[in-house]
């Protein structure tokens, strides 16, 4: 796969929408994320994953010394994770994120090529 | 990734909702039901958010009632209506979460918080439709349009009942405790006609989504069995009430064909009853004559244990069924009992005993816009060869009903009348 495949990072924000959802349609939009990931790791897509904490630090200036909360204070486009996927190209990656239960929610996922730095390395090497 | 596989427990979300509100709403008070209802819709949140790209916790409850605890906290140290009772509240949270979430003594004691906001929801200063709603919101964790599914009333009525109920919890101060001594009983009797009420509209095939109606069954009966176990709560009319409701779903499985199309108690495939759910209700019926007193639901559910002791249609009991019905009736005088009454007599007395029966329900006008009872009648004149007036009747019946199940039956009804009648009317033409 590796050949022709390429990896790309999917950025999950928001998909907070949940004011009038009950606890009930919240557990079939779980069971939406679980078939959506469970058809991206059958078909070997899914390389690796994870949910973020709320909150954290930005760190700007000269030496890193202006530190803040969060940039999204507000959590609607806080990033809520990310997952790294194969796909064979852009288009092939985003088609694959179509699926994703997020939209439900007016959620967005970003998706970005990752630079494949390793021919690079090994022509200098 | 923590698991290849991930996958939630049928109503996981509701029923640690109700958990999570009934531990709550125990620190924040029922005044402020709202509060902690907001802390459990934020753990859920959370948990949608994580569990999707990291798995589901292995133990996805404790999970839950952590996030929710903590949320609660940062409500409490956030608001400043909270200052007041800030220590208490932070010691009370704070204890709960020091208790190792998989012993007994924790899940007796979110029994105990579930049982006061039963007693709490089933005020009787509340309206018993109001009582209904919030039952199914705080302690179910059903949404507003869920309800409003299953009562056939618009989302914004339901939230309008809510915040009315919420306003009259605050106004007659209304709080959460187990009810002792002499007000016990009257309590006691706001909760099971409540929790009744509850099973009853998932139960009657009136209206409404089929998988909603059984949900409000299996609810009732998962309160009222908590409802049994505590010791305020089990008394012989609990145990009646709740062998009624189980001894009445059991049967609900067999109730309609493959394509959902309503069947006939003699027509039902019995080796699709729930045998266990009928042996839990039996106990409980033997449970519930532990006392003197022979209440309604005593009554029923014998009326049901009967139908679910006859291994077939023929086998059935008419005799005893017609007795309890006639002990029923001297509790009820309802028009609808009568009618449930007059069908024992058919099967005993046949069909014109049973005609007659119904012509003696008085007052019978509020039968009138009940589809059954045409259904019934028609049912009756049919087995007496009056099929045109059979023919009118499962028309009547046709237009009073909107469950697609009940139309396709009554409308198999009546294309067999029609059938006969031109058969008939063939016949007659030949002679």
């Amino acid at each position: 796969m590796s050949t022709t495949a390429n990896s790309f990072l999917y950025i999950f924000r928001g998909g907070a929408d949940w004011n009038q959802m009950s606890p009930e349609e919240m557990q079939r939009n779980m069971d939406a994320w679980f078939a959506w990931m469970d058809d991206l790791r059958k078909k070997g897509h899914f390389k690796a994953g994870e949910p973020l904490q709320d909150g954290g630090k930005v760190l700007r200036g000269k030496n890193g010394d202006s530190v803040t909360d969060g940039p999204y204070a507000e959590g609607k486009e806080e990033v809520g994770g990310y997952l790294l996927v194969t796909a064979r190209d852009l288009d092939h990656a985003t088609e694959l994120a179509k699926g994703c239960p997020i939209f439900q929610n007016n959620g967005s996922v970003e998706v970005r090529p990752i630079q494949d730095m390793s021919a690079e390395r090994s022509a200098r090497a | 990734m923590s698991r290849d596989v991930n996958q939630l427990v049928d109503h996981l979300f509701r029923r640690e909702a109700g958990k999570m509100v009934a531990v709550l709403t125990r620190a924040f008070g029922f005044d402020h039901l709202q509060v902690a209802e907001d802390a459990m819709q934020e753990a859920l949140l959370k948990a949608v958010r994580t569990w999707g790209l990291g798995g589901v916790p292995r133990d996805p409850s404790a999970w839950l009632m952590r996030v929710a605890k903590n949320r609660a906290l940062d409500i409490v140290r956030r608001e400043t209506n909270f200052r007041r009772k800030e220590k208490e509240l932070v010691a009370f949270l704070e204890q709960r979460s020091a208790s190792a979430p998989d012993n007994y003594q924790f899940d007796e004691e979110i029994r105990d918080d579930q049982l006061r906001l039963i007693f709490a929801c089933c005020h009787p200063e509340l309206p018993r439709e109001a009582q209904v709603a919030l039952t199914l919101k705080s302690l179910c964790g059903f949404g507003e349009r869920e309800i409003a599914a299953a009562f056939l009333a618009s989302g914004a009525a339901i939230a309008k009942r809510l915040v009315r109920a919420r306003q009259r919890i605050r106004e007659k101060e209304i709080t959460l405790e187990i009810p002792a001594g002499p007000e016990l009983a009257s309590r006691l009797d706001g909760v099971w006609q409540t929790l009744y009420l509850l099973f009853n509209e998932g139960y009657k095939a009136s209206h409404g989504d089929d998988l909603v109606r059984k949900e409000l069954c299996d609810e009732a009966i998962r309160l009222t069995e908590i409802l049994a176990e505590h010791p305020a709560g089990d008394q012989p009319k609990t145990h009646a009430l709740l062998a009624l409701m189980l001894l009445n779903a059991a049967r609900l499985p067999a109730r309609a064909d493959a394509e959902g199309n309503m069947l006939l108690l003699a027509e039902q495939d019995r080796s699709l009853w729930d045998s266990a759910m009928i042996a839990r209700g039996l106990a409980h019926l033997n449970r519930s004559a532990a006392g003197e007193e022979v209440s309604e639901f005593h009554l029923q559910a014998g009326i049901s244990a009967c139908h679910c002791a006859a291994p077939n249609y023929a086998a059935t009991d008419w005799s005893r069924i017609l007795y309890l019905y006639d002990m029923l009736i001297e509790v009820n005088q309802s028009p609808v009992v009568a009618l449930n009454r007059a069908v024992a007599i058919s099967h005993l007395k046949g069909p014109k005993a049973a005609l007659a029966a119904i012509a003696a329900i008085s007052p019978r006008d509020v039968l009138e816009g009940y589809y059954l009872y045409y259904a019934v009648l028609a049912h009756l004149h049919y087995m007496t060869d009056d099929i045109a007036q059979a023919a009118v009747g499962f028309s009547r019946a046709l237009e009073l009903t909107d469950l697609t199940s009940e139309q396709v039956f009554l409308r198999r009804r009546l294309a067999e009348c029609k059938a006969r009648m031109a058969r008939e009317g063939r016949a007659e033409l030949r002679a």
